[in-house]
């Protein structure tokens, strides 16, 4: 089961309650801490886990080969990134661009173009008893954090069972990697900030979220800074705020030690057992639905 | 010789457009004959991603010596010019098209 913990705005404490919330839980269980802010993770700072492997990771990029090319132009046409620029009988391709879509190479009539793999990041792999620990990292200069994350994501499925608990922490912001995060997870947790920039983007990550057919839950953080706007508007959208975690100095004190907060603090403590008992109602729809889709699928096999 | 201004609007007395990629379009003067065209760059300048590229290919179509902007080029569209040839001058940021023109021709601008 993948948690997707995202938010809109930076900076609202995603790293913090999905290191706290991963080790709470690994108390009693194993699971899964993904670190999916591919440009720079940093969840890691937070954990004594042990290496266990590095994955490098590959995009494939388009090359062009001059001799077969007729220079019609198509490639550089289909091109949605501007990746593939014609300049007269010249193909210019720029791999930072590039999404890898495949269309130049797919449509050229010629097959003057194929895909070659090009380095892009790494996956890390560390463990500490039940707590895994992966942290995807782009290379300095790679632009497209997507193909990153969507490598991760296959490494994670080749790696553990679906009924592993996955915590992904997410990129700040609505854009495509927020996307690529949210769009296959079980259950989308946002964490807030209750100021009106927090609220501004926290409404742009819930359109983002219902637009993907998810029904986002709400952590909010900081509370007591800001204005009472974040929570009215959680009410007005019958968004379910789960947990609410102070704003205190001395949480931001330890924090910057690199501490497990709730350790420390019993209201963050007190925060990570609501969520837990809200990702422990989800994980029981979880299974209920996978033992629905097994049972239709025995169904199916007996009586085609 | 054909010279091509990054331009906020179609005129003679409109601004400079700073920005090379995202200009809303491109004055296109040919000195020769004293034509004048348009090039909208709409299309370039609402994309998310590679704008300097496209507006790169854009400019290229037209076979301009001479190129001048604002800020100047990033590198992909400087990777996509030079192919072409074309002399980019910059620093031509808050002068009308009129004005930046009469500064290159002065030798007032400086290259990329």
């Amino acid at each position: 089961m993948n948690i997707a913990i995202a938010s809109g705005k930076g900076g609202t404490g995603k790293t913090t309650v999905s290191v706290n919330l991963t080790s709470y839980l690994c108390r009693t269980r194993p699971a899964v801490l993904v670190d999916l802010d591919v440009e720079e993770p940093n969840a890691g700072l937070f954990l004594e886990t042990e290496v266990v492997s590095k994955t490098i990771t590959y995009k494939q990029i388009p090359v062009w080969n001059q001799a077969s090319c007729t220079s019609c132009g198509l490639c550089a046409r289909v091109c949605e990134f501007n990746a593939v620029i014609q300049i007269k009988d010249d193909i210019l391709i720029f791999p930072e661009l590039c999404h890898s879509c495949g269309a130049c190479v797919g449509l050229c009539p010629a097959n003057a173009l194929v895909m070659e793999s090009k380095e892009m990041g790494v996956i890390t792999h560390s463990r500490k008893e039940k707590l895994d620990f992966v942290e995807s990292r782009l290379n300095p200069g790679e632009e497209q954090a997507v193909p990153q994350i969507r490598e991760t994501k296959s490494y994670l499925a080749r790696n553990f069972n679906d009924s592993m608990l996955c915590i992904m922490d997410a990129p700040p912001g609505t854009s495509c990697p927020v996307v690529e995060v949210v769009r296959d997870a079980d259950v989308v947790l946002f964490v807030a900030e209750p100021t009106p920039f927090g609220l501004h983007d926290l409404q742009l990550a819930v359109k983002a979220a219902r637009s993907l057919g998810k029904e986002p839950a709400v952590i909010i953080n900081r509370v007591g800074i800001g204005n009472e706007d974040t929570e009215s508007f959680c009410r007005e959208q019958s968004l379910r705020v789960i947990a609410r975690i102070p704003n205190d100095r001395e949480i931001a004190r330890s924090y910057s030690d690199g501490k497990l907060l709730f350790e420390e603090f019993p209201s963050v403590r007190s925060a990570m057992e609501s969520v837990k008992g809200y990702l422990d109602e989800a994980e029981q729809r979880f299974f209920a639905n996978q033992a629905k889709a097994n049972q239709a699928k025995v169904r199916q096999e007996i009586n085609p | 010789m054909r010279v091509v201004i990054t331009a906020a609007g179609r005129e003679w007395d409109s601004q400079v457009d700073q920005r090379f990629g995202r200009a809303a379009c491109f004055f296109c003067y040919n000195d020769e004959d004293g034509t004048i065209q348009i090039i909208d760059n709409q299309s370039a300048a609402g994309e998310a991603h590679g704008a300097g590229t496209k507006a790169a290919a854009t400019v290229a179509e037209y076979e301009p010596q001479v190129l001048i902007t604002g800020n100047g080029p990033g590198q992909n569209a400087e990777s996509v010019l030079s192919r072409t040839g074309v002399e980019v001058y910059i620093g031509a940021g808050g002068m009308t098209v009129k004005e930046a023109y009469d500064a290159w021709c002065g030798g007032k601008l400086s290259r990329a």
